[in-house]
């Protein structure tokens, strides 16, 4: 097969969290969030007025089907009486972290250093870090990439992405 | 024959240098795309839709329509020689296709794949060209009632057809509509669900939605599931391919009972998967030697793969002639051509004949090619797959960062896009359908001005959709959609009073 067994370990392979816990808690937050728009709906009128239904009146209807629908899985999950399948273990939960927390720093350094110098870094970074690829060809593999990007959008396809100091200084 | 001409106009408007030039480009970017593992079509052209933002429509759909072929074609690749699906449609595809592979049959099972699909493609294409413009010159007569009954035949097609937990398909769509919703209301221009965040009077739009719920949570399932790739060589040469080709003929009847399964599943929503899947168990049904099937059988590849193929064009069908996708991809297509200031509906076939007809011309054109193109690059793809992970990741990432950007130059896409990760990432873990959520997102305001409009032509009498014959059967028939399992439930039972010895058996 060309599928490993990710986990070896018996530490990795120990549910971080079931399947039964996350569900409730999306129904959860699913519910809550259709209680907010249906009362917002409501707030700007979800009646029916002479010509037909009101600005809110769609809004707060499909709210309160959202909202029914996550209690009946709130319900439902609560009677299963099957044993609960994990949701993530913890090797599994380490591997999404470490692609997560990198997007998410990737996100941050956007909106200050703008996205070119931000790619950069995550790729080089991803590459050398979580890939334990040699530094010089992380380096100049994301450098390339980068190059790339750059040339294709800014100049090529004219498709403007955020930019920050680095670029200013070349006079973009 | 009227559509001839028309066809051949489209060739004349597909067969400029830039045009065909782009075409090759998408058609390799599609392929690339296809084979990368946690990317597939709707990924692909969602990240790819930015590139086409300064491009004349034209152009734009045929450069992004060769990346929906191209993908589809590099689906296969992976299925048979690394035994991963690219997409769910490819599932079917393993069964016999990797046992080939391991047998060293590779490269045949490769030829049988990539030549069904381009079969498949072939009878769905001639389909919407001849079949397309009729259902557009018939839709034109369509007013706001008959336009909202379609679409909620759409939608309860999908609650009552769908395969997971019905609470789960409601939540999905209703959250769908609800975020198409957000921004301003565009019959009454009060704003809704806002809660005074200027950052949403845009409203939540779609693509920055997909390209999240689709590429961001796909990296964080590829990367949970740690894939290690080792696949098996494939030596294509004239003479394999020469031999399946030959061997077509004895087929024939698998391949069009493929093909048709394929066409009708494909113009009814989220068809694809189920196509291929029906397809392969119906080939194995009627085989003599059933035994034989998972072990190699070449049946085993043509079958799923044609349907899956036609399936995937066909999907097409509805978006253009009546504005409504059949697929997540169709879907993002749609999405593409708003962006392009196109407004999808069966006017398209009145007012952007060359759009149109171009578009169709590019599906042969890039059928053609790609399957040239695939034929003889498969070593080059399959080397790809051995690019580590780690070096692949960021760069979509990045990627798809771009393409949330792009849309509406706006940093706060870009966080909204990484929320729409992590929801598609517990969604798809929790087996919440993401298809809806995607067709409600794209088609949640125009159903909604339909209804209202429907409402304020009949003084708000909910009996307009009733009114003729026409919109009353549909309509009709999206309530019988909608209460499908429990209508199936029912006649099941009664079968099962009336002939009892039936229902035991």
């Amino acid at each position: 097969m060309s599928i490993e067994t990710p986990d070896t370990t018996a530490e990795d392979a120990r549910p971080v969290v079931g399947a039964r816990n996350v569900d409730i808690v999306v129904s959860l937050l699913l519910l809550a969030l259709a209680l907010l728009l249906g009362w917002d709906s409501w707030r700007i009128g979800a009646s029916w007025a002479s010509d037909g239904p009101q600005s809110g009146y769609f809004p707060f209807y499909l709210s309160l089907m959202m909202g029914a629908a996550s209690v009946y899985g709130i319900v439902t999950a609560l009677l299963a009486r099957h044993a609960d399948e994990p949701f993530v273990t913890r090797g599994q939960f380490g591997r999404v972290m470490q692609v997560f927390v990198p997007t998410l720093a990737f996100c941050v350094l956007t909106q200050f250093l703008g996205l070119y110098v931000a790619s950069f870094l995550l790729v080089a970074g991803f590459m050398w870090w979580i890939g334990r690829i040699a530094l010089w060809i992380s380096v100049l593999t994301s450098f390339l990439f980068t190059a790339v990007m750059f040339a294709t959008f800014e100049i090529a396809f004219n498709v403007i992405m955020p930019k920050g100091p680095l670029e200013a200084a070349f006079g973009f | 024959m009227e559509a001839f001409d028309l066809l051949f106009q489209g060739f004349q408007v597909l067969l400029t240098p830039d045009r065909l030039l782009l075409m090759m480009v998408g058609l390799v970017l599609g392929i690339f795309v296809g084979v990368l593992p946690g990317l597939g079509g709707p990924n692909g052209v969602a990240i790819l839709l930015p590139l086409t933002f300064t491009m004349d429509p034209t152009t734009a759909i045929v450069m992004l329509s060769c990346i929906y072929w191209g993908a589809l074609f590099g689906g296969a690749i992976t299925s048979i020689l690394f035994n991963i699906p690219g997409e769910a449609w490819s599932v079917a595809t393993t069964f016999d296709g990797y046992p080939m592979a391991q047998q060293g049959r590779a490269a045949e099972a490769l030829t049988a794949a990539f030549t069904s699909s381009f079969f498949g493609s072939l009878v769905a294409v001639l389909l919407i060209t001849f079949l397309a413009p009729r259902i557009a010159d018939f839709a034109l007569r369509f007013g706001p009632p008959e336009f909202f009954s379609v679409y909620l035949l759409t939608f309860c097609s999908f609650v009552g057809l769908g395969r997971e937990a019905r609470h789960k398909i409601v939540i999905s769509m209703a959250l769908g509509l609800l975020l198409a919703g957000i921004g301003m209301d565009t019959v009454s221009g009060q704003l809704r669900m806002t809660f005074g965040w200027t950052e949403l009077f845009r409203g939540v739009n779609f693509l920055v939605a997909v390209i999240g719920l689709f590429g961001i949570s796909e990296i964080l399932l590829t990367m949970e599931e740690r894939l290690a790739l080792r696949g098996h060589p494939a030596h294509m040469n004239l003479k394999v391919v020469w031999r399946v080709w030959m061997s077509l003929p004895r087929y024939w009847w698998t391949l069009l009972r493929s093909a048709a399964i394929g066409c009708w599943l494909g113009i009814t929503p989220g068809g694809a998967i189920a196509a291929s899947f029906m397809s392969y168990n119906l080939a194995k049904r009627l085989d003599k030697d059933k035994e034989s099937f998972g072990k190699g059988r070449i049946e085993g590849v043509f079958a799923p793969e044609t349907a899956a193929h036609a399936a995937g064009t066909s999907a097409l069908l509805p978006m253009l002639a009546l504005g409504i996708p059949g697929s997540g991809t169709a879907a993002i297509l749609l999405g593409g051509l708003m962006v392009w200031g196109l407004n999808p509906g069966p006017l398209l076939f009145v007012e952007h004949k060359a759009f149109v007809w171009g578009t169709i011309a590019s599906m042969y054109l890039g059928n053609i090619v790609g399957l040239v193109l695939v034929l003889s690059t498969v070593p080059v793809f399959a080397a790809v797959l051995r690019v580590p992970f780690a070096a692949i990741a960021p760069m979509i990432v990045v990627s798809c960062a771009i393409g949330a950007y792009a849309v509406q130059n706006a940093m706060f896409d870009i966080w909204l896009m990484l929320v729409f990760g992590v929801v598609g990432y517990v969604f798809k873990k929790l087996g919440y359908p993401l298809a809806p959520l995607t067709l409600a997102l794209v088609l949640g305001s125009r159903t909604e001005d339909a209804f209202r409009l429907s409402m304020i032509g009949a003084g708000g009498d909910l009996r307009v959709f009733w009114s003729n014959s026409l919109v009353g059967s549909i309509t009709t028939l999206a309530l019988v959609l909608l209460f499908w399992p429990l209508i199936s439930h029912a006649i099941g039972k009664l079968v099962g009073v009336a002939s009892p010895a039936r229902g035991e058996a």
